[in-house]
């Protein structure tokens, strides 16, 4: 399989250090080396949020991704930030309900998926990021379905234990896209 | 032959180190006899400060440990924490206690940590040769007061026992002096009151006690109980600041 | 086998600490390290220890100096600015031979710097802990896994030589989750006769004290400290090697940044040159023998780090001139990328004869 080297990035609230734990926890559900690392400090409190998330056959050197193979967008300045990192061939996703912009590269996989108001219209609010993570799934199949479910119950704390079913509708939303 | 007169056992045959005339002996004893009268000196571990009492170590039969500059209260915290059933005092000097060791103290006092602090207060830094300590009276002169403390330069002294009563924490504190007999009465009973606190798991206690530096004074040992008397008395007057045990009395 | 679990570098230390038996948590909080003691302060209490959150970092340590005096695994958590203020009391647990564990997630430094990940602290970790003759214990993990056996290592060490033992990661390594699995060993604490904990009545009034006013006294208790730590050296420098045995360049790193190291070592083999990595896993002691022994079959060497060259002088010493040793860093929290390292990889092998 490939590596998956991704960045995911939005702003504080968004759940973006979340869907990289779901991402990161598929992978380990399926005995891959993976990674998880997050922005931190002042800047996440209402500011930007992001993290990188590896996947991989081998042991991960640099958690840190300077140059993903796939990027999860969520606000402007995080697309602006990220997109000219990706590397060819790679895939990006973007939450379309935040980011008008339309990407100018070629040499890249672009999907747009209107995250945020699909999840308002679905009774998902909150769970945008999860959606975005369905997509990914469909588009790169970075891990099975059934690892993502696990992947799921793992993160989603037992006292939001009502949370679970709705992170699988997003995750099946995503994909149906 | 009768024993009219015994060196309590919680004191060790070292021979102290103090000044001719100095009352840190009569403390060490107050504090060893307390812990005689308790039976508790297996179970005490004694903390030493900085200052003049740095060896206090050597003189105590119980365990005992050497602290760094004013930080006895925390090393004290550590002990008891990790050794709930065991009796933790510390024995510390004004500079100790209240200039670099303040935060220690006042927070171990607003947790309400369950240890005894011996704390002695004779007005100067006596190990380094009398320099101002934060309870140095104003007008006093010290090798860095040498025109006597101006307020307004290093401004007013601390009075801790009135300081630290303002605490929930604080579940005893009084203030004592060994400058006579009577006093001395009082200040064993204060000292071991303290410590029994501790015992009965009451909290924080401390015991301050008005104490004479002949050395650094620039006086006898006779003119310097009378300038204790004289000038430390008024400004840090004797009596009990805190008491929960009277607390709880008076409300019924 | 136990489950391995996704978890951050932070919490792994604190549940790994809490599976050494160490109950005695005294902490202040100061970013990137706050997650060890939240962890802390939710586990402890539900186990009959102690979380304690200290009024300074100052009064955190010497809480850990009374708890280690008393004979109980203790330990306390910081970021640089933290750990100078802890110096004083480090100091003092050498001085009076207390062990503990003293967690140091290194931000950019000098003053308040930064809160991105650093490694600026080296020369105070392995240099100078604290005023006066003295060393501890220093342990460099580089992933989340061995952030974890390192702390029952560090644990057991400090106990068997009585010293401090630190383990020296940073931001990256601190916040960052993977996989890990506890090890499932008994934990033996070592006897503690010197232990300040009440006589009992039983034995001579133990003291726990660094003070000797006596100079020869002093220098012999500083002496039989050094015989100590000449022993350590022997006996505890740990290192990996990575590609080293036909390596033509090697390159020296540790902690986070050696995982960087590793990336760029891997690229450079892909491209024909012959790159391999010495990697310290104790930097106290320092591998000094293992960075000699790479010396004296590679043509160059080149030291990376995230400060402007601490450890690389550990290097130098090492190699003691046999071959040049270069240097590459980023600081003030930046981390430096594998293209970045690739690159001076390639600008040494194109010196290289």
């Amino acid at each position: 399989m490939a590596d998956y080297n991704m960045v995911m990035a939005g702003f504080g609230g968004q759940g973006i250090l979340f869907s990289g734990k779901v991402t990161a926890y598929a992978g380990l559900m399926e005995e891959k080396n993976v990674s998880w690392l997050p922005s931190y400090g002042p800047e996440m409190r209402g500011g930007t949020a992001n993290c990188s998330v590896c996947v991989s056959d081998e042991p991960i050197c640099s958690p840190l991704v300077v140059t993903p193979n796939v990027l999860i967008a969520m606000n402007e300045p995080s697309y602006d930030k990220f997109i000219d990192a990706v590397v060819p061939g790679g895939t990006v996703i973007i939450d379309s309900t935040l980011i008008a912009k339309k990407c100018e590269r070629s040499d890249v996989n672009v999907f747009y998926v209107p995250a945020t108001e699909l999840a308002s219209e679905k009774g998902l609010d909150g769970l945008a990021n999860i959606i975005l993570v369905g997509k990914l799934l469909k588009e790169t199949s970075f891990s099975a379905y059934e690892s993502v479910l696990k992947a799921i119950d793992k993160c989603v704390s037992a006292r939001k234990e009502h949370l679970k079913a709705k992170n699988i509708e997003a995750i099946n939303l995503g994909m149906s896209l | 032959m009768a024993v009219v007169y015994e060196k309590p056992h919680a004191l060790t045959d070292a021979v102290l180190h103090y000044c001719p005339g100095c009352t840190h002996g009569i403390i060490h004893k107050l504090v060893a006899e307390a812990i005689d009268e308790l039976g508790c000196e297996g179970k005490t571990v004694g903390v030493a400060p900085v200052g003049c009492a740095v060896m206090a170590y050597d003189y105590f039969r119980c365990d005992m440990l050497e602290a760094a500059h004013g930080r006895a209260p925390a090393v004290a915290t550590g002990l008891k924490r990790s050794l709930p059933d065991r009796v933790i005092f510390t024995y510390q000097g004004d500079g100790d206690l209240a200039a670099i060791g303040t935060a220690e103290t006042v927070h171990a006092a607003t947790r309400g940590e369950n240890i005894t602090i011996i704390f002695v207060n004779n007005c100067i830094y006596g190990m380094t040769g009398g320099q101002m300590a934060p309870t140095t009276l104003p007008g006093q002169v010290t090798q860095t007061t040498p025109y006597g403390r101006d307020v307004k330069l290093a401004g007013y002294p601390i009075r801790v026992c009135e300081m630290l009563s303002t605490l929930d924490g604080t579940y005893y504190a009084e203030r004592v002096s060994v400058d006579c007999v009577p006093n001395i009465r009082k200040a064993k009973a204060a000292i071991k009151k303290a410590f029994q606190n501790q015992i009965d798991g009451k909290g924080f206690s401390i015991v301050e006690v008005l104490s004479s530096c002949p050395t650094n004074w620039g006086l006898t040992p006779v003119e310097a109980l009378q300038w204790l008397r004289d000038n430390m008395i008024p400004y840090y007057p004797l009596g009990v600041y805190k008491d929960k045990d009277k607390e709880a009395d008076n409300n019924g | 086998m136990a489950e391995k679990v996704l978890m951050k570098g932070n919490e792994a230390l604190a549940e790994a600490a809490i599976r050494c038996g160490c109950k005695r948590f005294f902490g202040y909080p100061i970013t990137p390290q706050t997650e060890v003691a939240a962890y802390m302060a939710k586990r402890l209490p539900k186990i009959g220890g102690t979380y304690m959150q200290a009024e300074s970092e100052i009064s955190a340590i010497n809480m850990v100096y009374g708890a280690a005096s008393a004979g109980v695994r203790a330990m306390t958590s910081s970021s640089s600015p933290g750990i100078s203020l802890k110096t004083e009391g480090i100091s003092y647990l050498i001085g009076s031979d207390l062990p503990c564990l003293i967690i140091n997630v290194m931000r950019g430094g000098p003053g308040l710097g930064g809160i991105q990940p650093s490694q600026s602290d080296y020369w105070q970790a392995t240099k100078a802990p604290g005023h006066g003759d003295g060393h501890i214990l220093v342990f460099a993990p580089s992933t989340i896994q061995e952030m974890v056996d390192l702390v029952f290592d560090a644990f057991d060490l400090a106990e068997t030589y009585r010293m401090p033992a630190m383990i020296l990661a940073d931001g990256m390594l601190g916040q960052m989750m993977e996989p890990v699995v506890f090890p499932e060993k008994e934990v033996v604490e070592h006897e503690k006769p010197w232990a300040a904990n009440g006589h009992q009545g039983k034995r001579e009034h133990n003291i726990i004290n660094s003070l000797y006013l006596k100079p020869d006294e002093l220098e012999r208790t500083n002496r039989e400290r050094f015989a100590r730590y000449e022993i350590i050296k022997e006996k505890e420098a740990r290192v990996e090697e990575y590609l080293t045995e036909d390596a033509d360049i090697i390159v020296v790193a540790y902690g986070a940044t050696s995982r960087i190291v590793r990336a760029a070592v891997k690229a450079a083999r892909e491209q024909g040159i012959k790159a391999g990595m010495v990697r310290p896993i104790t930097v106290w002691p320092f591998p000094a023998k293992a960075v000699a022994k790479a010396a004296e079959t590679a043509s160059r060497m080149l030291c990376v780090e995230m400060s402007l060259g601490q450890m690389v002088e550990d290097v130098r010493l090492a190699v003691n001139g046999k071959v040049p040793v270069e240097f590459y860093g980023r600081t003030g929290g930046i981390i430096p990328t594998p293209a970045e390292v690739l690159e001076q990889i390639k600008k040494i092998a194109g010196g290289a004869k």
